[in-house]
């Protein structure tokens, strides 16, 4: 014989402050933690959909990103002649050689500084990343002082909408374009004609080579003949593996951050359930002592006790999870330690994640729950009934 | 004095859950107390930056490099004391993960620039005899074991190549916010060795230090140098230390607003967790707060019972927290150093931990203290089963 479900949600509804602030203060926790999940999954969202698997990005052996790396003209134009790059529709190696730069240009509204990368693009970057996509205005033409902007660059950048000017590199650029590029890096990116922004920065040299590989396969073929080539001081990696790395330190800093946070605020929402129960159960006692007498089980007490303790969690996780659902509207930008670009991201919300939380406040429920459970159910009937 | 003593039986009357609303309170002070720990030390290199210094770099961005030729010219504009350049270098050691900032610097005017980067007199001259000679901080010997006389291998992610350096010099921080961890080396074995290596690249700097005549003096001189290179092909832009240092961080602004956020809101849970103690406390002593009333106690009495217990709890925890809070940040100090070169707990964040644990005391027992003062006599004593 089982003590009814409506005993535990009632028994919460009885004293509605208590219940109240033990289920905040664990939303609060489940809040917290589900932001940080979504915070690192968005971060990698951006940065694995930046790159696809099929492209390789080859730059300067231990350059660490394209901002620091150089590729000579010569060695370029060897690396172009590979056999495993592929073919484009117009016949030409679907290849690009890309320059980067950062500049520094002031926000919207706050007109404070932050650096924003700046890509010279050949005829084929756009062919190379199809998850870009033109939302106004059109590409440049090549050989002109004509840019397109990232939708990010647009929103938050003075200057970066269509139509208005950018000046760097002692010159205006006019934004005739805005792309695009979904959840990845290069919504924080600024694109123009490669020659010209060369002549503008005055370098010689290109920053990094992209190309799609005919076979995805032969990855590994081309590696090694590229790193191996003894006129070559260059090293490639396939584009997703890339982008991953570019963000390590910052991952790794979400990760840290994280663990550490949850740790310390689970510890503080388990104290507050477990305050709660323990009162329940000391409030309670004659009713144990008349439930224990009218024949109901240790057994059926401990489990009537941790429903309980586990509604707690579970109308606070979903509270928690209703709240963190809406961070989905916001954007972060922050700055990436690792290419010291400027970097959004969005907080997005998966399956996973909802489980993830809602698992973990059920987790915290039971156990705050446990020990007054168990003291419930171990308490001496006899004893018991004397408290009525 | 007798109130005093009601209060700490009550807080004792309920052993376990005081105890547990202590160590709430503990662990909540104790994050809070680190996380504002890891705010200012995300602005320590502000902290440690002077006003009477400034940093001339070029103006598209820091990327970019300016022409060793500047440095005369600078030094001719009124104001101007000493000049000092260098590069980031951005050499890594052994692995990617070892990461600490080194600079390739003029060690002349540089260690003249910077008083508070403390070296033996012998460690300076060695040092600044020997072209590839490198001096370490103390922190970052430490966590390599490095000694004087060591060769170490830099993997050069600007500048293509392996750089071997000599240390010959260790320094120590003048005072506690001084940056332990850098590793500085002559530009001139940068520069020699690019001539050899890459040409187009060699005689550039990437910035310019600065020391002033008189810190007033900062402004006027900041747009003297500027007005000096307009319109070239690499143009200018000079602040103050200060204000260079902060401009990283009002990159990386969107994290610390994030880890502010949730300091604050671990000091709201604690608040619930302590406020829901106290609702409980004062639930139970309802008749007890009547049988009071009766006896002709006001709703002042009653109110500096519940508030002065909530404030002993909260008390107790802070000071626990506090105490705990410094060996906390000496670990996380050791274990972060890469991240944070500098982590003090600063005196700032033990006042703001005794400011929100008063605030916690008083919001968690406005509740039940209303409910106790509103109770009517009869309906008090009624409860007495």
């Amino acid at each position: 014989m089982k003590i009814p479900f409506s005993y535990s949600l009632r028994n919460l509804w009885t004293r509605r402050l208590t219940t109240f602030l033990t289920i905040s203060g664990m939303a609060l926790v489940v809040f917290v933690f589900a932001a940080i999940l979504m915070l690192a999954e968005g971060l990698q969202k951006t940065l694995v959909d930046t790159g696809s698997y099929d492209n390789a990005v080859v730059i300067r052996k231990a350059a660490g990103s394209e901002v620091q790396s150089g590729v000579e003209r010569l060695q370029a134009s060897i690396v172009e002649t590979e056999p495993e790059v592929a073919i484009g529709p117009n016949g030409k190696p679907l290849l690009a050689k890309e320059l980067i730069v950062l500049i520094t240009l002031p926000k919207r509204g706050t007109n404070k500084p932050s650096n924003v990368v700046i890509r010279g693009i050949s005829e084929s970057s756009m062919m190379l990343r199809p998850q870009i996509k033109l939302v106004a205005g059109r590409i440049p033409r090549p050989g002109s002082y004509e840019i397109v902007a990232g939708q990010s660059i647009a929103k938050r950048f003075k200057g970066g909408g269509v139509g208005e000017t950018l000046r760097f590199a002692m010159r205006d650029w006019i934004v005739v374009g805005i792309f695009d590029a979904g959840n990845t890096g290069f919504s924080s990116e600024i694109w123009g004609d490669i020659d010209q922004l060369m002549q503008a920065f005055r370098r010689p040299v290109y920053s990094s080579i992209i190309f799609r590989l005919g076979d995805s396969s032969e990855f590994e073929i081309v590696k090694s003949r590229i790193e191996n080539d003894p006129r070559l001081t260059l090293e490639a990696m396939r584009e997703t593996r890339y982008y991953e790395k570019q963000s390590e330190m910052m991952a790794k800093f979400l990760r840290i951050l994280g663990v550490s946070l949850t740790v310390i605020f689970s510890l503080g929402a388990v104290i507050g359930a477990m305050i709660t129960m323990y009162a329940a159960v000391a409030n309670r006692t004659g009713e144990i002592g008349a439930l224990r007498a009218l024949g109901f089980q240790k057994g059926n007490i401990l489990t009537s006790f941790l429903i309980e303790s586990l509604l707690l969690g579970f109308i606070g996780g979903s509270i928690g999870l209703f709240f963190a659902s809406f961070l989905q509207m916001l954007t972060v930008s922050t700055m990436n330690f690792q290419t010291f670009s400027e970097l959004a991201f969005t907080f997005s919300l998966t399956f996973k994640i909802i489980y993830e939380a809602m698992a973990f406040s059920l987790i915290m429920g039971l156990v705050g729950g446990v020990l007054p459970a168990v003291k419930a159910a171990r308490m001496n009937i006899v004893e018991a009934l004397r408290a009525i | 004095m007798y109130s005093l003593k009601i209060i700490f039986r009550n807080a004792c009357r309920h052993k376990l859950r005081t105890f547990l609303t202590i160590l709430g309170i503990i662990i909540a002070i104790l994050a809070f107390g680190l996380l504002r720990t890891v705010i200012s030390a995300w602005y320590a290199g502000v902290d440690a930056s002077s006003a009477s210094r400034l940093v001339t770099r070029n103006s598209i961005s820091l990327v970019f490099p300016l022409p060793v030729s500047y440095q005369e010219k600078i030094r001719q504009v009124k104001g101007v004391k000493t000049v000092s350049y260098g590069n980031w270098f951005g050499g890594i050691y052994i692995d990617e993960k070892n990461f600490f900032a080194n600079y390739a610097v003029e060690p002349k005017t540089y260690l003249k620039l910077y008083p508070e980067l403390v070296i033996s007199s012998d460690q300076k001259t060695a040092f600044l005899r020997d072209r590839k000679a490198a001096i370490a901080g103390r922190k970052l010997a430490e966590r390599y074991g490095w000694k004087i006389g060591d060769v170490i291998t830099l993997k050069g992610t600007i500048f293509p190549g392996n750089w071997d350096f000599v240390i010959r010099g260790i320094y120590k921080g003048r005072d506690q916010s001084v940056d332990e961890t850098a590793f500085i080396f002559h530009w001139e074995y940068l520069n020699e060795t690019l001539k050899k290596t890459v040409p187009r690249r060699a005689d550039q700097v990437g910035f310019y230090m600065i020391g002033l005549t008189s810190p007033n003096l900062a402004a006027d001189v900041a747009v003297k140098i500027d007005e000096t290179f307009k319109n070239s092909l690499a143009e200018t832009l000079t602040e103050t230390e200060k204000a260079f240092q902060l401009s990283f961080i009002s990159m990386t602004e969107a994290i610390v607003i994030a880890i502010q956020l949730v300091s604050f809101v671990i000091i709201i849970i604690i608040m619930a967790v302590v406020a829901n103690t106290m609702a409980m406390t004062a639930r139970e002593r309802i008749s007890e707060y009547a049988v009071f009333k009766t006896l002709g106690f006001g709703g002042f009495h009653i109110s500096g019972l519940i508030f002065g217990e909530s404030l002993l709890i909260t008390m107790i925890g802070t000071v626990l927290g506090i105490v705990l809070t410094f060996p906390a940040a000496k670990v996380f100090s050791k274990e972060l150093s890469a991240y944070f070169p500098v982590f003090n707990v600063a005196a700032e964040t033990i006042y703001l931990d005794i400011v929100m644990s008063f605030l916690i005391a008083l919001m968690s027992a406005i509740f039940p203290t209303w409910r106790a003062i509103k109770i009517r006599i009869a309906d008090g004593l009624g409860r007495i089963g």
